[in-house]
């Protein structure tokens, strides 16, 4: 088991594909199909449900808002801070109080942004007599390419704050693809947790659930924090947190169907629907590129100039009109731009085709900010003709660093040396 | 002189009757590459464009032309069977352009190519170009100029930038690979480094990383020991916010890790002659190389 590289690039506990979420609950249910031991637990979407449940499961419950972020225990409710993300309570009462507390309202936690997400439905669980908490992750390894196990002592926190200020109490147990998981892998595990006895056995057959699941379903990440020995000596994941890799998608239809659209950017999705691929940011000025590496720099081109991207937007190395034309308008939608760079490196695309989409597009959303261009590459001076002589207040530019001084001057109506 | 491609590469298409394939299949034939044969399963027996072979299988493709190269348009849930076919046909060099292809399957295709003599180039990549020998892959052709700088890069577009800002300097180049996008790659930035500094016509070399992983880090500290050429490195996605995927799969800053802040700074410490303007980067070059 070697000790965690301060400088690995496993991919923790983010994955390296803009990850497909699915909630706790329907991660909790994979668990199960995959032998991993989980509380037993009721959905419930109104305050009558959720007594329902605590009623049926008895006892002391925990209910847990479902919305697809970390940091509900500690987030709190946008119309009411007071208001946390999950609690434990004694009565079926108690239980569909805090539910109606939740249901409807929006929970903001680290990863939400500052508008939260809103919770439509709840999860009551049976509460667990935790006697330790440990953490454990299924990632891809980037520098091995292989999958690999991250552990730690150290459940229930931030694991990435763990990373940073004690690397040492976190483990890294990578897995060779031709012999995929063996049992000595997850012996290996449980001992580098301290773990002894029944207890060791049992957690070494969680975590072989845990590589079946993630290599079965595709998944990009499958965390576990905390991960609890209870007082009985019982092995548990106490949360589920999964993610799927988004290109393997079309080999599981019942993955699919677990989305959650409600919970995604509609903007994303929108620019996704369209092959865009768009990524929203704070700034005032939107930019429109082709190629994923171009757009990065034209970003930074933008901020070294003085200025702040509102958007990461590509529109892939070849960019037809109609592309052009949806990524206007989802540039357009964000209320917050000034002004437009258009940056294309046209190789195999030609710049007169992009000039007269740009033109097309540009007229058919009536454009009402400033609109930089900058062209280069096959027929250059054929395209900046056509957008010279459309009519349109365009502004060329030369090169990249001409094109953001430019644009920022008209974003912020100084100029920009 | 060049690396991994020249006049003498006689290549097969993998892919070559579908719209990308068939699209890049004449391209490539234009610029002058050797262009020996197609594959497409259920399509043996038939020609491409009236003259190149098209086989049912990557072995017959070779044994036929003796091919030493191929390149792959297949969709993305049938790319990983065609690298894996394309080495278990003895092929010495395979570049993969597709775009999306499930991370699990690239860690069986790298563990599978481990000890092989087959090298994989990409995927998600542009390919690879000797100008005014041979082109593979989806790069513009018009743009390159043939000389003496070797350029490597995580992206497609951007280093097309820095090859057109290159030849507008009127500063040719020897080989441009394209190591592409996506978190597993079967050629990183150390193994073309490596290639660039052992031939004798490559004086100079082009570096473009971009956010996420280690691999600009692990070049930098490996070029300081070894390399005895100048470079000239930009690293893209200064801007980008955490745990955001931006374009690439592989261009995400997690847990801290992949910022381009540490790859530029890790690239300077290895005496690598950094730019922030990406439309300095072929200047930053020349003025390295003078």
């Amino acid at each position: 088991m070697d000790c965690y590289k301060r400088r690995t690039s496993t991919c923790f506990p983010f994955s390296c594909e803009t990850p497909v979420k699915i909630h706790e609950f329907q991660a909790k249910a994979l668990f199960r199909k995959y032998g991993i031991p989980v509380p037993r637990g009721i959905i419930a979407k109104t305050p009558d449900e959720a007594r329902d449940a605590a009623l049926k499961i008895g006892g002391t419950v925990v209910v847990k808002a479902q919305i697809h972020a970390g940091g509900r225990g500690k987030g709190s409710l946008r119309e009411n801070p007071s208001v946390h993300g999950v609690k434990v309570v004694k009565t079926p009462e108690d239980a569909a109080a805090f539910a109606a507390s939740l249901l409807g309202n929006h929970l903001i936690t680290h990863q939400t942004g500052p508008e939260g997400q809103q919770v439509k439905q709840i999860l009551v669980e049976e509460a667990s007599n935790i006697a330790t908490e440990l953490y454990a992750g299924v990632v891809l390894d980037r520098d091995t390419s292989r999958v690999a196990f991250i552990v730690s002592t150290e459940g229930g926190m931030d694991i990435e704050k763990v990373a940073e200020e004690t690397p040492e109490l976190i483990m890294t147990e990578r897995i060779d693809p031709a012999t995929g998981m063996k049992p000595y892998h997850g012996r290996k595990i449980a001992k580098a947790l301290g773990l002894e006895g029944q207890t060791a056995s049992q957690a070494a057959k969680l975590f072989a659930g845990l590589y079946t699941m993630f290599t079965a379903t595709d998944a990009s990440l499958v965390e576990v924090n905390p991960l609890v020995i209870t007082a009985e000596g019982e092995v548990k994941a106490l949360d589920a947190k999964v993610t799927f890799d988004a290109n393997a998608l079309f080999r599981h239809p019942e993955i699919q169907e677990l989305r959650d659209i409600d919970e995604e950017d509609p903007k994303e999705t929108e620019a996704h629907d369209a092959g865009l691929s768009y990524v929203a940011l704070e700034g005032s000025i939107g930019c429109l590129v082709n190629g994923a590496g171009l757009a990065m720099a034209t970003m930074d081109s933008i901020k070294n100039a003085g200025g702040s991207p509102s958007n990461f937007l590509d529109v892939g190395g070849g960019a037809t009109e109609a592309q052009v034309t949806q990524a206007f308008k989802i540039i357009l939608a964000d209320p917050n731009v000034k002004a437009i760079l258009v940056n294309i490196f046209a190789g195999i695309a030609k710049c007169d085709v992009i000039a007269n989409g740009v033109v097309g597009a540009a007229r058919e959303v009536g454009l009402a900010v400033p609109l930089v261009v900058r062209l280069e590459g096959t027929n250059v001076d054929l395209g900046k003709k056509i957008l010279a002589e459309s009519g349109l207040a365009i502004t060329p530019a030369g090169d990249m660093h001409d094109a953001a001084k430019k644009v920022v001057a008209a974003a912020t109506g100084r100029s920009v040396s | 002189m060049s690396v991994l491609v020249n006049k003498n590469t006689k290549l097969i298409i993998q892919g070559i009757t579908g719209g990308a394939g068939s699209f890049h299949a004449k391209l490539m034939m234009e610029y002058g590459t050797q262009v020996v044969a197609g594959v497409t399963p259920g399509r043996g027996g038939t020609l491409f464009a009236d003259k190149v072979p098209v086989f049912d299988t990557v072995a017959e493709a070779v044994r036929a032309t003796g091919a030493n190269a191929s390149v792959i348009y297949v969709p993305p849930a049938f790319a990983a069977d065609a690298i894996l076919e394309a080495a278990d046909a003895g092929l010495p060099l395979v570049v993969c352009i597709t775009e999306g292809i499930p991370i699990l399957d690239m860690v069986t295709v790298k563990h599978a190519l481990k000890g092989s003599k087959t090298r994989l180039i990409g995927p998600n990549c542009p390919g690879v170009i000797t100008p005014g020998e041979c082109k593979i892959g989806i790069m513009p052709g018009h743009i390159h100029l043939p000389g003496h700088v070797g350029v490597v890069s995580r992206s497609g577009t951007l280093t097309y930038e820095a090859v057109g800002q290159l030849t507008a300097l009127g500063i040719g180049q020897s080989t441009c690979i394209g190591i592409g996008g996506d978190p597993i790659n079967g050629t990183n930035f150390i193994d073309c480094l490596d290639l660039f500094n052992q031939d004798p016509n490559t004086h100079g070399i082009i570096m473009i990383g971009e956010i996420g992983g280690s691999a600009e880090e692990e070049a930098a500290e490996w070029a300081q020991s070894n390399m005895t050429k100048p470079i000239a490195g930009f690293i893209a996605g200064a801007t980008a916010p955490a745990g955001k995927r931006m374009g690439h799969a592989g261009a995400i800053i997690a847990g801290g890790k992949g910022t381009a802040a540490a790859k530029f700074a890790a690239m300077k410490a290895a005496g690598i002659h950094i730019t922030h303007d990406p439309s300095m980067i072929a200047a930053t070059l020349k003025l390295a190389m003078a």
